[in-house]
């Protein structure tokens, strides 16, 4: 069964019609890229399953539940995560307790109260930050950080809560190319035990770590298969006039 | 008698700063803006007044824990209306809504006749503990010194726990940490309650220090008023308040003396100028903003150069 089902999607902004009856269908340990020119309805797609706007029509489910009017916290706690388009670290916060803050977000208030999670979640906020190459610096501020490394802050304090399913928009923007490079191995070793969804305009970048890819365009599917199977679409081709 | 004149202006700012405290626990440190922090305080001073009034009952046993759950229950009450729904609200509603709970507070205190309407209660009987009364003056001092401290204390114990970290999260990112999983809302609520309480106790002291409770307890003067204290000693550090309260109070204090016609005028425009201008208040004058935010539960950790050291040898 798939992890995501998004079926029949409508969101109608006033007159806007920003996502006309969109299918998505995202399995287990997937990584699935959505790619489509601006204002194709990517973001929109990705706020109506995270739950940061409601769909004026169609059902989402996850992980078998329908969650299609579930809060951000109910979405929160079956286990998917998202990181917006904006970057939104606190940056007055060290790094160490941006990571903090997102590891320790389901425990009750009073162990919250007592700190009684700090000693046994300071190993797995150490080992996040390891692993996106942030230890070093974690005493500093986040707004010290490189638009880059907020971004890599973003995405480890999205993993903190083990997520099933993990939504990124536009992940690399304003990233170098080596910086890129890094985040697509950074994001590899997770499709062990999440799937992932990727808004991105970086089409090298998303071909090299995704499997099956959806274009948009005017927020309706124009095609959805493998890599392989979407370059040589003529439909996506008839939109896009780069080559995918 | 100068003395004695002190230690009773003196024992009024310690009150006036618990109340102060209470309010930078929930602007300055999770982002709720309350114009409503006098409608506790008054309304735990009513409460215990009427207590005393009406079943003799003065025992500082009573008087004070009824005064902290009397803040603590209303203002578990109207931060359940303002603050629970679906949506967050925003500061301008839980402002509007705070204000207007310490507004109607007032207009009920001045015309109902049981609270004795515009001249209050009136002569309360002194706080008592077994054989001693706790009259103006020293004694009363160091009650309210030892209050202040231990709430100081808990309050720091809490804005430096986990749970502060959580409400940090709240204040300057309220719909991100939605997305993480956190009961914002409830969180907000719970630190509500907790200024609410502090609040309350801060009434329950006042009315009996001065023996008396009228309309100006609940009002939305004395609300405002403990918003520009906090504002002018700093918000967001514990201190913050406590400084502003006494240095008002004290300005107030001495340009009364020096020039009595303008001294509100005087004392206004400083204000003005300080909160305008500084926004971290007088305590952003002597700590940096590192400092002020702190670090959160990890007290018990190695220091921090020994953690990056271990972090080294892990990347």
């Amino acid at each position: 069964m798939a992890l995501l089902e998004v079926r029949g999607l409508t969101k109608v902004f006033g007159r806007l019609v920003a996502l006309g009856g969109v299918d998505l269908t995202v399995g287990e340990n997937e990584f699935h890229g959505l790619i489509g020119p601006n204002g194709s309805g990517k973001s929109t797609l990705m706020k109506c399953v995270a739950g940061a706007e409601l769909p004026t029509q169609g059902t989402i489910r996850f992980a078998g539940c329908d969650i299609t009017a579930a809060t951000p916290v109910g979405r929160a706690r079956a286990g998917l995560s998202l990181k917006f388009q904006i970057t939104s670290v606190l940056p007055a916060l060290t790094v160490y307790d941006n990571v903090l803050l997102a590891l320790q977000a389901q425990s009750s208030i009073a162990s919250l109260i007592f700190s009684r999670t700090r000693g046994s979640l300071h190993e797995h906020v150490m080992h996040l930050l390891a692993q996106f190459h942030l230890a070093q610096r974690c005493w500093e501020p986040a707004a010290a950080l490189s638009h880059g490394h907020q971004q890599w802050l973003e995405i480890a304090m999205t993993l903190a809560c083990k997520p099933h399913l993990l939504l990124l928009d536009e992940p690399t923007a304003g990233m170098s190319l080596e910086e890129r490079r890094i985040t697509g191995e950074l994001l590899m070793p997770i499709k062990r035990h999440c799937s992932l969804v990727i808004v991105e305009h970086d089409l090298d970048f998303i071909r090299n770590i995704c499997d099956v890819l959806t274009v948009l365009d005017q927020g309706k599917v124009i095609d959805s298969g493998t890599v392989g199977h979407i370059q040589s679409s003529r439909k996506v081709q008839e939109v896009y006039l780069i080559r995918v | 008698m100068l003395e004695d004149y002190l230690t009773i202006f003196v024992t009024r700012v310690l009150i006036l700063a618990l109340l102060a405290l209470s309010f930078d626990l929930i602007w300055g440190y999770s982002g709720i803006m309350s114009f409503g922090q006098a409608l506790f305080f008054g309304a735990a001073g009513y409460g215990v007044a009427l207590v005393a009034r009406d079943l003799g009952v003065a025992s500082i046993f009573v008087v004070l824990p009824a005064a902290l759950a009397m803040g603590l229950v209303l203002s578990l009450a109207l931060g359940a209306f303002l603050l629970l729904g679906r949506h967050p609200p925003t500061t301008i509603f839980i402002a509007l809504g705070t204000l207007t709970g310490s507004y109607v507070a007032d207009r009920l205190a001045r015309s109902w006749y049981y609270l004795g309407g515009q001249n209050g209660i009136p002569s309360l009987p002194p706080m008592t503990a077994g054989g001693y009364e706790f009259a103006e003056g020293r004694l009363y001092y160091y009650l309210a010194f030892s209050v202040l401290a231990i709430v100081y204390l808990v309050c720091r114990f809490v804005v430096r726990s986990q749970f502060g970290l959580a409400l940090a999260g709240a204040r300057d990112r309220e719909t991100r940490i939605l997305f993480f999983g956190y009961q914002a809302q409830k969180l907000k609520l719970t630190v509500f309650s907790l200024s609410g309480a502090i609040a309350g106790l801060a009434g329950g002291l006042y009315a009996f220090h001065d023996g008396f409770v009228g309309p100006n307890m609940v009002g939305v003067v004395l609300s405002t008023q403990i918003v520009l204290y906090a504002l002018l000693g700093g918000v967001g550090t514990l201190i913050g308040p406590v400084i502003g309260v006494v240095v008002t109070e004290s300005a107030g204090f001495w340009l009364a003396d020096s020039f009595p016609k303008i001294w509100p005028i005087i004392l206004g425009l400083l204000l003005l100028v300080v909160t305008l201008f500084w926004p971290t208040g007088l305590i952003g004058l002597v700590v940096s903003e590192q400092e002020r935010i702190g670090s959160f539960g990890r007290s018990s950790l190695p220091p921090r150069h020994a953690d990056t050291g271990v972090s080294n040898g892990t990347a």
